[in-house]
């Protein structure tokens, strides 16, 4: 599999730059080039150079330095909205696979359909309007809407799992259909799960950035790309250099990781690989 | 069709029922209430006493809710509490740039990804495939904000062809009006013209694998004839589909690119609701946006249970 995973090439160009961007959010925990947090006047709208390799912003910091920061808000709340997603959304999926027809499963995809009807975009802005902007709230905003998409996801997965044979043969040795979602039917979603995943946590980056553009998600001083674009904008015309580069580093993450959830498809459902 | 477009009509009726107490109740949640969240500190308790008044805030949540719907399926959306306009009003002013970009930027994006899906699902696997293919990875990675930025360095700043914001109102001609949408409805438009051209690839693709284009090709025509003549009517069901989601996704993307380009349209209308938490405002903004994505997905329903009379039985 991991021999498989390696000979894909899109599996190995976003798992490329994926790490790279995890690894700068990583490594900015203990060194970044410069403070992120001291401001240099002196320095300010520096052009990239050999000293500040993505130039400078209207208080001289290092916008190299702030971008690996701000790759921490980001990967962080992509990763935590996307638990959300599979914590409460898989068991509901998988609950409803087991009793399907009923009035759970009825229940929970009608609740589904409802939440699939909103536009995220505008709810999350609700939601954050009204609670207060800040990452924590961007996150319960973003992962709302994760809910449904891994719910959808694990029942229909589950429903075909439910006729085949060896959950049969588990039903007849007894076991409860909440022991045999699982120990037998989660396995078995367990690739499709890690693909939708990476999907999601790709637009949960880019949910992320919209967020903190409009001033809604994090708030300083914690960095993050899409409120140094906010920054940016009204210096575009004289420094666009500041707007380019945490741009750049939201396109390549979330082209990393589409690539890779892409790659990942391949690998585990070949028969997929025509369609695409 | 007429049973399956009141059933549908129902469900219509429902989803709008609960999303109005979900932005109701969400609205009511908030910490302390509605009168001092809109006042902020430091204000004179009869000046919030005064405002809970204004609002109708002493009576119970339930009839409060009531007043609230009545008045909004009558067209009364209440007053605005900073701008001391009916909101309604604000919201008809504000609907004539917001619709307009979105209509826009849904005609861009069919017209870049029908070419884009066709070419690249004709020539599978050749240059055009893979050029198609990797321009539509980079346009669903691209935040429209970021790529709205980059039109406005590139177009408004360097080349001096577009202006880099604002609007001049419909009064001061059509063309002018136009030109001063094109650069948002693009940035609009891109990420979501590369998810059709996707959709309209692998439909396609589906499609010229099916038995009556094995038919068609046997009969002669060539593999050029048959995609025209045949499959491309044929792929065209789930495009459809896509085209009605991307209403809503470019509706609620408009918010954000309006604050790109200072668009005084709805976008503005709910963020500026926010900073002076005029709640009146933000909530039926919500209201109505969700109001279109839902009203749009239904007809949308209907449209394609028109064209294919299979999905009437769901």
């Amino acid at each position: 599999m991991i021999k498989a995973l390696l000979s894909n090439w899109s599996v190995r160009i976003g798992g490329l730059l994926s790490l790279i961007f995890v690894a700068g959010a990583l490594i900015s925990y203990v060194w970044t080039p410069f403070d992120v947090e001291t401001l240099a006047i002196k320095e300010k709208l520096q052009t990239p150079n050999l000293t500040y390799w993505f130039g400078t912003d209207h208080f001289g910091r290092d916008i190299f330095s702030m971008v690996m920061v701000g790759a921490r808000t980001s990967i962080a709340v992509a990763i935590v909205a996307v638990g959300i997603g599979i914590l409460l959304g898989v068991p509901l999926g998988l609950a409803a696979a087991a009793r399907r027809g009923g009035l759970l499963d009825e229940l929970i995809m009608r609740t589904n359909d409802l939440i699939f009807a909103f536009p995220s975009l505008v709810i999350a802005i609700l939601i954050t309007a009204v609670f207060g902007p800040g990452a924590v709230n961007a996150i319960i905003a973003i992962g709302i809407f994760n809910v449904p998409v891994f719910a959808r996801l694990s029942r229909g997965a589950a429903l075909s799992l439910w006729a085949r044979d060896f959950v049969m043969a588990a039903q007849v040795a007894g076991k409860s259909a909440a022991r045999i979602s699982a120990e037998h039917i989660l396995p078995n979603i367990l690739n499709l799960l890690i693909v939708q995943g990476t999907i999601q946590f790709s637009l949960g980056i880019l949910a992320e950035a919209g967020l903190s553009y409009v001033g809604l998600g994090a708030q300083p001083p914690i960095p993050s790309w899409g409120r140094m674009l906010a920054e940016s904008q009204t210096m575009i015309s004289f420094a666009p250099h500041i707007a380019i580069f945490p741009g750049m580093a939201i396109v390549l993450t979330v082209l990393g990781l589409n690539l890779m959830g892409d790659g990942l498809r391949d690998v585990f459902d070949p028969r997929l690989r025509r369609a695409r | 069709m007429l049973r399956f477009a009141f059933q549908r009509l129902i469900s219509l009726t429902l989803s709008l029922i609960v999303a109005s107490v979900v932005i109701f109740a969400v609205v009511e949640v908030i910490p302390g209430d509605p009168a001092s969240y809109m006042l902020g500190l430091n204000v004179a308790e009869d000046t919030v006493a005064a405002l809970r008044e204004e609002l109708g805030l002493n009576v119970s949540p339930v009839e409060r809710y009531f007043t609230w719907i009545t008045g909004m399926v009558a067209g009364d959306f209440g007053t605005s509490y900073t701008y001391r306009v009916p909101v309604a009003e604000l919201i008809g002013d504000r609907l004539w740039i917001s619709l307009p970009l979105t209509i826009y930027a849904l005609v861009l994006s069919t017209l870049i990804a029908f070419p884009a899906g066709i070419i690249a699902a004709a020539k599978r696997g050749g240059a055009g495939d893979i050029g198609v293919m990797g321009f539509t990875q980079l346009g669903v990675a691209i935040p429209n904000f970021w790529f709205a930025m980059l039109l406005v360095i590139i177009f408004a700043i360097n080349l001096r062809w577009f202006s880099a914001g604002g609007f001049p109102g419909w009064d001061e001609g059509f063309w002018l009006s136009v030109k001063s949408l094109t650069l948002p409805a693009i940035a609009l438009a891109l990420p979501q013209a590369s998810i059709l051209a996707r959709v309209m690839r692998s439909s396609l693709l589906d499609t010229l694998d099916e038995d009556f284009i094995r038919t068609a090709r046997a009969k002669g025509l060539s593999r050029r004839q048959a995609l025209w003549r045949h499959a491309l009517r044929n792929a065209l069901i789930p495009v459809l589909t896509i085209i009605g989601l991307q209403f809503s996704f470019l509706m609620a993307g408009a918010i954000i690119i309006e604050n790109v380009f200072f668009l005084p349209g709805l976008g503005r209308l709910i963020f500026q609701g926010i900073t002076q938490r005029d709640l009146i405002v933000v909530e039926s903004v919500v209201m109505i946006l969700v109001f279109a994505v839902i009203l749009v997905t239904f007809l949308v329903d209907l449209a394609y249970a028109w064209v294919d009379p299979r999905l009437r039985r769901r």
